[in-house]
């Protein structure tokens, strides 16, 4: 098993033809994703790695019965992009997309709950369940099949982290970047709750950064509900206060969201906490 | 975003909210229009601005001359002061905290309204705050004003005008992509008249580009920040002497702790995100040497950001102006192989751990030599 994405997930790319779609479309395809479908307005009639456009998601769905969407579209689209693929009855949807106004967010995470879809991101690398489908930009060469979770709020630091435990043979049941801006659809207590019931997962790790308090929520979470172990890295414990750091979502405002406070609650949850990104791969390989 | 005191209280004014008679000043002249009493008020984008002595009243126009020039060019906490607000003064009979912001737990705008009027938010206690979440795909209705209203306690014609207001704010904070939203105080005065005695209000970045009415003012950012907004590249200057560059806000935020870990300190946090553009990694090494950090770390991984593309760009600044500093690399991923050959005959010193790569940048930023 994995959580949210498996091989059943027929995937429409939004944003297929730009350079970004065109590259990734076939990454997704080396990989063993179901790429069915891709939507660009005016462009229908052409392909992409040999998958067809479309001029919109319904065109789209009804002719390859795609039910997850990939949003590729530049920040200034992508609420229209989300709406248009839950009205189109798509149930899963990755938004990619960084620097989408969060008011925009806002709105398409309360649609998608609305509509009873799972939305991940925005800002996020995508999810990969390796061995069955990969939806996103995550690199394909680092994962590995194997029964460690991992939930993320940051790109990069989750490849480097990743590609650590391959090296020491360990593997991922599911790997979901849930992204860097202050209003995302899924949450770590959301991807907790599905690791919990996963039978493949053993373990789980989460990585986290300073702004919000998802951690501390998670923490809260684990303590009543997580009998699996949990591993934890949080970047940003130098990071000064009212500074964004790069993700939208990563500032210290009025005092909250500082890396000390996450850290406390995760103590206080028994989740071990790793000093150095690539530690988590030591500390999951003496734990388990 | 945030926006002066005087930026947010024309938008107020657009939305009908009634603010303090008042304007900028910078000289005699322009204080005719206003009636005696008056307040001075410095535009910096902080609070605090009255206990560091940046708010003054003055009853005249000497007093008034005297307490400019004191306030103007003022240094309060490390802003120095270029704008005066001079207003009237207005009499209050009761004062109230009403704001709109955003809970990114509950991902929907949270009314926060108390009748502690005046008083920083933190210091309030839980119990004297009244909070009200509005789904952002309805708007605010009736129900959720009467939720917030009815336990402010205040006499019938004033709660109508705190719900008006309240609707307005509400508008204000959709329709403008606001971070947050701030009347602290808003006043009921002698005569019943219901006005905002001070306005905060930051708008989200990512939206600025829907709203070319709104003036930026980046007083919060350096020249070199500045510079780099303008090219499209994170990057935020710090306390200490290593600059940091690395691809992701996550990986770049872990080097900055682990150089700190080696009693390093950073002074750059440069995010080179995602990219597969040379002459963007170009532009930003060149900002970095700009910011003048006794070592420069490089840690990157590739990913969709190729290690070859950053080791280019960075190859072409190197050659053509050299570098003064000492330059650590850390490099791991897509195309690690091809980016140490691109960089070999650099003069670069290369690591293999972020944990050896920080130990070495913290030693030289600390003076020894490898």
């Amino acid at each position: 098993m994995s959580i949210f994405v498996d091989k059943t997930n027929k995937v429409l790319v939004q944003g297929a033809t730009g350079h970004q779609g065109v590259f990734h479309i076939g990454e997704m395809l080396d990989f063993g994703t179901k790429v069915v479908a891709g939507v660009t307005p005016g462009k229908e009639g052409q392909e992409v790695n040999g998958v067809p456009i479309f001029n919109n998601v319904q065109n789209g769905v009804d002719a390859t019965g795609a039910n997850t969407s990939l949003v590729l579209v530049p920040a200034r689209f992508a609420k229209d992009a989300v709406f248009e693929a839950l009205d189109a009855g798509i149930k899963t949807i990755i938004v990619i997309t960084e620097n989408i106004p969060f008011h925009d967010a806002m709105e398409f995470v309360h649609y998608a709950k609305y509509k009873d879809a799972v939305l991940i991101g925005p800002n996020c690398p995508g999810i990969a369940s390796p061995g069955k489908t990969k939806i996103g930009i995550l690199p394909g060469s680092i994962l590995s099949e194997g029964n460690v979770g991992v939930a993320s709020r940051s790109g990069t630091l989750t490849y480097e982290i990743v590609n650590s435990l391959k090296e020491k043979g360990i593997g991922q049941s599911t790997c979901v970047g849930l992204g860097g801006d202050p209003i995302i659809g899924t949450t770590f207590i959301d991807a907790l709750a599905a690791f919990e019931k996963d039978k493949e997962t053993k373990a789980i790790v989460l990585v986290g950064e300073i702004g919000g308090t998802a951690e501390e929520d998670a923490a809260e979470f684990i303590k009543k509900y997580v009998n699996k172990p949990v591993f934890a890295f949080i970047a940003g414990r130098t990071a000064p206060s009212g500074k964004r750091m790069g993700h939208a979502g990563a500032i210290i405002a009025r005092g909250k969201g500082t890396a000390e406070s996450k850290i406390k609650a995760f103590e206080k949850a028994n989740v071990e906490l790793a000093k150095f990104p690539t530690d988590i791969a030591d500390l999951i390989e003496k734990n388990l | 975003m945030k926006l002066f005191e005087y930026r947010g209280k024309e938008l107020f004014d657009k939305y009908d909210i009634a603010v303090p008679k008042g304007n900028i000043v910078t000289g005699e002249k322009d204080f005719t229009a206003l009636k005696f009493p008056i307040i001075l008020k410095a535009q910096v984008p902080i609070g605090g601005r009255g206990k560091a002595g940046g708010i003054k009243k003055a009853k005249d126009i000497n007093e008034a001359k005297d307490n400019l020039s004191q306030i103007m060019g003022m240094d309060i906490r490390g802003f120095k002061v270029g704008k005066v607000l001079a207003e009237e003064t207005a009499d209050i009979k009761k004062e109230l905290y009403l704001s709109i912001s955003l809970d990114r737990t509950k991902k929907m705008p949270l009314i926060m309204a108390s009748v502690e009027g005046g008083m920083e938010i933190e210091s309030v206690p839980d119990n004297k705050i009244f909070k009200e979440w509005i789904n952002p795909l309805i708007g605010i209705q009736a129900f959720n004003i009467r939720n917030i209203v009815s336990k402010l306690k205040f006499g019938k014609e004033e709660t109508t005008e705190i719900s008006k207001v309240l609707r307005k704010i509400y508008k204000l904070f959709r329709e403008y992509d606001c971070e947050l939203v701030e009347i602290n105080p808003l006043i009921i005065t002698k005569d019943g008249n219901i006005m905002a005695i001070d306005s905060k209000i930051i708008i989200n970045d990512d939206a600025m580009y829907r709203h070319t009415d709104i003036q930026p003012e980046l007083v919060e950012l350096t020249a070199l920040e500045k510079d780099a907004k303008d090219k499209g590249i994170s990057f935020v200057q710090l306390g200490g002497n290593i600059g940091v560059i690395a691809n992701g806000a996550g990986l770049t935020m872990a080097t900055l702790d682990a150089l700190n870990h080696f009693k390093g300190e950073g002074g750059v946090f440069l995010d080179l995100g995602g990219t597969d553009d040379p002459e963007k990694v170009k532009q930003a090494f060149e900002l970095m040497k700009k910011a003048k950090p006794k070592v420069i770390f490089l840690n990157l991984f590739g990913g969709i950001t190729k290690c070859d593309t950053v080791a280019t760009g960075v190859k072409s600044v190197i050659s053509k102006e050299g570098i003064d500093c000492p330059v650590v690399t850390r490099i791991k991923g897509m195309r690690e192989e091809e980016a140490k050959e691109i960089l070999k005959d650099a003069g670069l010193i290369t690591a293999t751990t972020l944990q050896d790569a920080a130990q070495r940048s913290s030693d030289l930023a600390g003076g020894k030599k490898l």
